[in-house]
């Protein structure tokens, strides 16, 4: 294998032996020059190894447009999360899940598969009442050690809650998006292109600028 | 390409028993909660850790070249070294959580821990291990442009400033550590600090060879300028009473640390730097409270004074809990 070598497939397979149900990764590339497209299918490839849960199809972002606009994918690459029966999860990748990103992907995965972390009563009562469309951004770079801190909790509301979606999205390989959102600190967060905060906050943070998007 | 797997992906989540009186509640998961918690269990006290996150401060550094036993390992390599050692030991996080109070019944002794989720814990110890965060230059400009050029972490946001030229505040290691880092990045770097480098020697020498690497000494940054974004720093020279501007599309704040104490504030006594005063065996004016680390009044705030400090405060909750009985 070219990215994950021997010793670290073992510890990946170690803990993705936490995984529950099987969960299957929508990987869209594109045909267009993608620099990052070829090196994301074949770590995501290599990656999906550490577990026979897992699973990768691959997609064109342009060719099968029509699965594309249905899960919200318009960047490549991008990697949508799907449950047990093909259900979409509303979790996205957008961009290689390498670094330290690697934590928010085991986390998301594991998540999926139905063994995620509870998260506190007093959280899940206030995202029951979140009933209008939200969509997290979560801008990171891959150095970043509190950065998949920031894309887990995304990725749990979203999970928890048909409504909300939540968007890892890469700042270096996604440079133009990242400048259209000003993203000079990350994580990022962007709640449906209006409200935003910058750094790991608390997941009450989260729910206060989503509770914004919910007044009529 | 390179994976930052975080091996206590696996820790154990604590379980929810909220009837339980646990022997010792440690607040935080830094070098001094996590030697903590690995003195406390190795002495069989009932042992809970809550943290916000794990591995603090230290997982902001680069690289950690003065931890003994470790000539040079990433921040984060040594916190995975730390979980790993206090995973064997079965230690329960409570994680994403934070503190709202700590009170103590002075009748029963008990410390009632209460979460900012509602959750009250009891416990007959508490060890305050919170760290410390960033301090800000708290001058016009700071906060209006955080995050639009203002920025705290170097590692994390080093790469949004390709090719950019950024400046960064402060002389201490972790000052001459950013910049270093950024000069890899960055089209130029200038380091601005109010007096003389504090930094070690070493990386001193380090700097100083970095052809795009300009230093200005016995300079106070007055303002952060700018419109949309930021623009530059205005500065002064503290040697010749000047003013100028230095342009830079990022300035990186590295001028030290201010504890998590304000929550303790009612509790425990704290000096005028608002880090928590504790005697010889890191007891707080508290009995059964203890503090390690960044977030007391000891002297020189590093990796392993703090986790020594987290040592010294498990035994002496130990002593304390046997003295009880």
């Amino acid at each position: 294998m070219k990215y994950i070598n021997e010793e670290v497939l073992e510890q990946l397979k170690e803990i993705f032996s936490a995984m529950k149900d099987e969960v299957k990764i929508a990987l869209f590339t594109k045909e267009e020059p993608c620099e990052t497209c070829l090196e994301t299918r074949d770590f995501v490839g290599e990656l999906v190894q550490s577990s026979p849960k897992m699973s990768l199809v691959e997609y064109d972002l342009e060719k099968d447009s029509g699965l594309a606009e249905k899960l919200g994918v318009s960047l490549a690459p991008s990697l949508a999360l799907l449950d047990k029966s093909g259900e979409y999860k509303r979790i996205k990748f957008n961009g290689i899940p390498s670094g330290h990103e690697i934590n928010s992907f085991i986390s998301s995965v594991i998540a999926v598969s139905g063994n995620g972390q509870p998260l506190p009563e007093s959280i899940t009562e206030r995202l029951s009442k979140v009933n209008k469309p939200v969509n997290i951004k979560v801008f990171v770079t891959l150095g970043c050690p509190h950065c998949p801190g920031a894309v887990e909790k995304a990725h749990y509301l979203a999970l928890l809650n048909d409504n909300i979606t939540a968007d890892m999205i890469e700042a270096q390989t996604f440079y133009d998006l990242s400048e259209e959102y000003n993203v000079s600190s990350v994580p990022k967060i962007v709640i449906n292109d209006i409200y935003e905060f910058v750094g790991n906050q608390p997941l009450e943070v989260f729910l206060e600028e989503i509770e914004k998007t919910q007044v009529a | 390409m390179s994976l930052e797997i975080n091996l206590h992906k696996k820790t154990l989540t604590a379980d929810q028993d909220d009837n339980k009186i646990y022997d010792l509640i440690i607040l935080g998961a830094g070098p001094a909660g996590l030697n903590a918690a690995l003195y406390a269990k190795r002495k069989g006290l009932e042992t809970l850790i809550i943290a916000r996150d794990k591995g603090g401060q230290v997982m902001d550094t680069s690289s950690v070249e003065n931890y003994l036993g470790f000539p040079s390992l990433s921040g984060e390599g040594l916190v995975k070294k730390f979980l790993d050692h206090v995973e064997e030991l079965k230690v329960p996080i409570l994680e994403y959580e934070e503190v709202e109070k700590v009170q103590n019944d002075t009748e029963s002794n008990i410390k009632i821990v209460t979460l900012k989720s509602g959750k009250a814990l009891r416990t007959k110890t508490v060890i305050i291990a919170t760290g410390s965060k960033p301090r800000r230059l708290e001058i016009p400009g700071e906060k209006e442009f955080s995050g639009k050029g203002v920025c705290y972490c170097a590692i994390c946001d080093g790469p949004l400033f390709a090719d950019e030229e950024v400046i960064v505040a402060g002389g201490g290691n972790s000052a001459v550590e950013a910049a270093l880092d950024l000069s890899k990045i960055a089209a130029k770097v200038t380091l601005v600090h109010r007096s003389q480098f504090r930094a070690d020697k070493i990386l001193v020498d380090q700097l100083i060879q970095k052809p795009n690497v300009e230093i200005k000494l016995a300079t106070e940054i007055l303002e952060v300028i700018g419109d949309k974004f930021m623009s530059g720093i205005k500065v002064l020279d503290k040697e010749n009473s000047k003013e100028y501007t230095i342009a830079a599309s990022g300035l990186f704040v590295e001028i030290g640390y201010l504890p998590n104490s304000e929550v303790f504030s009612d509790l425990v006594e704290l000096n005028s730097k608002n880090e928590i005063t504790v005697d010889r065996h890191g007891m707080t004016s508290v009995p059964g409270v203890f503090a390690a680390g960044d977030v007391t009044d000891t002297p020189y705030k590093q990796i392993i004074m703090s986790a020594a400090d987290g040592a010294k405060c498990a035994l002496a909750a130990n002593d304390y809990i046997n003295n009880l009985k």
